[in-house]
């Protein structure tokens, strides 16, 4: 619980101080940056001109669907690939005639990749041995990363004889055991359940607060990404689409495959009527949905001009749900109840609109479900502010 | 389901490992034979190996055939385990599937062939024949096994593994005999082993090959057989079929472990 307070408070810092613009006004050298970088497989192209700068300190997620080109954009940060062009700077200096051998990034692989021959000692160890430190510093050094992942007791054995936990322990503690620049981690708790993953990720955010080394993780688990990370790279088909906070990509996408990808969204197809009037609607349009009498009064970042075609993106929790119609609401919507998914301490209605479109509505359950007002192929109200929706044009 | 043995499947079984292992249960039988005439069974006896560890000749076949096996089973190990190295690990390069269908065409070939050619191309570089020349020409096609052998296991291997050896730090040499060849291990010695054990059998590549002083142990027996073959003799291959069966069981049981011991990443 203590923990769980900690990260969330950490991430609400940083929206309000967006440390990484303040560093980009006062002129730091980014710890790592990518300069129009491409990868080409072939005729496949996995990263397509990407530029991005991750600060000192940062933990910083890259997110995607699946061969988005996350994981290659760190593949080449590693060194176990070569950008086709572009330029990849590691404070400051271009690392791309580095080998791998020789780069001061460290990576926590997928696998693990923790060596079947060597004990979690041997293998803890196995970085600092080919840094020509002396034995006993070598000692010293891997005893403390035993402790830092609470290991020390399994430091004789082997790999197969520890479970899926403990091996991710041992290859964050190899990962870290040089003191690196730059953690590299792609999908590290990918291969653990559910429960283990929550207490990892804490896990992970503590270390890493610990030692204020810079975090980069690969993952196509929002959740996760959204949990550990202090700023979050979403990507889709070889392109950074966004870069914020966690916070930052969740209430203001910048495009309907960020707002469709983290997290459940409702999107509507219409077109821009004005500009919206009212007390708290600066900067908002009005908005009609196609097929639908009313209009509503949304944000709009990207100053769309009247006609224009645009989705409406609202999210689940932010509308609200009832059998009157409210008569101070800005934003409502007649609909009747299509479906209603129970998950316990939650309920999301399905509520089909005049236009055939279904939105999702959900509630949190305060009474016991027995007690619910609303079922099944009711007419109910939808409303939500005029802060709740956002205008995307794409 | 445990099928039961039934009376087609028992007399399959019996009369398939009859004809197998019939010959050789019969020579190793006579061995033990106290008569000289090798047909005829007249008692229980060892004097035959006694007799053969006094034949100089044979001793000297035998130190041959050791000598020729390990050179040739060592140099075909390296050889074999660079090329499996680079036929599963260089990806695609022009003709690959030609390289690797010249590494396996060798197990294929007909001994003759393989023995003739070599034979024709130490005459041409002037080489004199001997202990050398066999040891090349063993080399020559039990490197195939071995690459075989060899690639088998590395087609499985978590090539991450050796990214994680660059990655801490390891250069190209440090990561190969720091991280690959301690987890390949197992099916690199059950390659030299079979290496071993084909080297140690062979006649024809060898006897192409051979030279004054360079007799080895199957040529030996080949030639005192068409003399007459003499309970020494059975003795004799008694102790090659052990020494090779022990070889091959060995290599087969290094490679189950392999598997056993979880060195296949999941």
């Amino acid at each position: 619980m203590n923990e769980q307070s900690s990260t969330q408070k950490r991430n609400q810092q940083t929206v309000s101080g967006n440390s990484s613009t303040r560093f980009e006004k006062e002129g730091r050298t980014p710890i790592v940056e990518f300069r129009n970088v491409v990868k080409q497989f072939g005729e496949f192209t996995a990263v397509d001109d990407v530029s991005l700068k991750i600060w000192p300190g940062e933990f910083f997620a890259l997110l995607g669907p699946s061969g988005c080109g996350k994981t290659t954009l760190l593949r080449m940060l590693a060194g176990f690939e070569t950008p086709s062009s572009g330029e990849i700077l590691l404070d400051g200096k271009n690392i791309l005639p580095v080998p791998p051998n020789k780069r001061p990034v460290n990576m926590m692989f997928q696998s693990y990749a923790l060596f079947p021959h060597l004990s979690v000692r041997d293998n803890i160890a196995f970085g600092l041995k080919r840094d020509g430190m002396t034995k006993e510093n070598i000692e010293a050094r891997t005893e403390e990363m035993l402790k830092l992942v609470r290991m020390e007791n399994f430091a004789h054995r082997k790999p197969h004889q520890m479970s899926g936990g403990q091996r991710q322990r041992v290859a964050l503690a190899r990962a870290l055991a040089k003191n690196p620049k730059l953690l590299l981690l792609d999908e590290p708790l990918g291969a653990l359940d559910a429960k283990l993953r929550e207490a990892t990720q804490f896990e992970l955010v503590n270390i890493q607060e610990k030692l204020g080394t810079t975090f980069i993780i690969v993952t196509h688990d929002q959740e996760e990404a959204m949990t550990v990370s202090t700023r979050i790279g979403v990507m889709n088909l070889g392109i950074v689409a966004q870069v914020d906070t966690p916070a930052g990509i969740y209430e203001n996408p910048s495009s309907r495959f960020v707002a469709d990808f983290i997290g459940d969204v409702n999107l509507l197809e219409g077109r821009i009527e004005g500009e919206a009037k009212g007390k708290h609607a600066e900067g908002n349009m009005l908005f009609a949905a196609n097929g639908i009498e009313t209009t509503f009064s949304a944000r709009c970042p990207d100053q769309l001009e009247a006609g224009t075609t645009c989705w409406l993106a609202v999210r689940p929790e932010k509308i609200a749900i009832s059998k009157e119609k409210d008569t101070k609401a800005v934003n409502q919507v007649s609909g009747v109840v299509d479906d209603i998914a129970y998950v316990g301490n939650l309920s999301t209605y399905h509520v089909r609109l005049a236009n055939g479109r279904v939105i999702k509505a959900q509630e949190v359950n305060r009474r016991r479900v027995e007690n619910r007002e609303i079922t099944w192929e009711d007419e109910v109200w939808l409303s939500f502010t005029e802060g709740a929706g956002l205008l995307l044009a794409e | 389901m445990i099928r039961r043995l039934t009376w087609f499947n028992a007399t399959a079984l019996t009369f398939g490992f009859t004809f197998l292992y019939l010959p050789i249960v019969l020579l190793i039988i006579y061995s033990f034979n106290e008569s000289k005439l090798v047909t005829v069974w007249g008692g229980f006896s060892t004097k035959w190996y006694g007799e053969l560890m006094r034949n100089e000749a044979m001793l000297d076949a035998a130190w041959v055939t050791l000598r020729v096996a390990v050179f040739s089973a060592s140099i075909a190990t390296a050889l074999g385990t660079m090329a499996a190295i680079v036929l599963v690990r260089a990806g695609r390069f022009p003709s690959r599937t030609l390289f690797s269908g010249m590494v396996y065409a060798p197990l294929v070939m007909p001994e003759v062939i393989t023995g003739l050619s070599l034979l024709l191309l130490f005459i041409a570089i002037g080489l004199d024949r001997g202990m050398l020349t066999i040891i090349l020409a063993h080399t020559t096609f039990a490197m195939c096994y071995v690459a075989v052998v060899v690639s088998s296991r590395l087609v499985t291997f978590d090539q991450s593994l050796e990214e994680a050896a660059a990655d801490l730090g390891a250069s190209p040499l440090d990561t190969f005999f720091s991280v690959t060849l301690p987890i390949i291990a197992p099916a690199v010695v059950a390659g030299w082993l079979l290496a071993f054990t084909l080297s140690l059998d062979d006649l024809v590549i060898a006897s192409f090959n051979t030279g004054p002083g360079a007799t080895t142990l199957p040529i030996k027996i080949y030639s005192a057989v068409r003399l007459g073959v003499s309970p020494e003799i059975n003795a004799l291959s008694t102790i090659l079929i052990s020494i090779v069966t022990v070889g091959v069981i060995t290599a087969s049981l290094l490679q189950k472990r392999l598997v056993r011991r979880g060195y296949q990443v999941e």
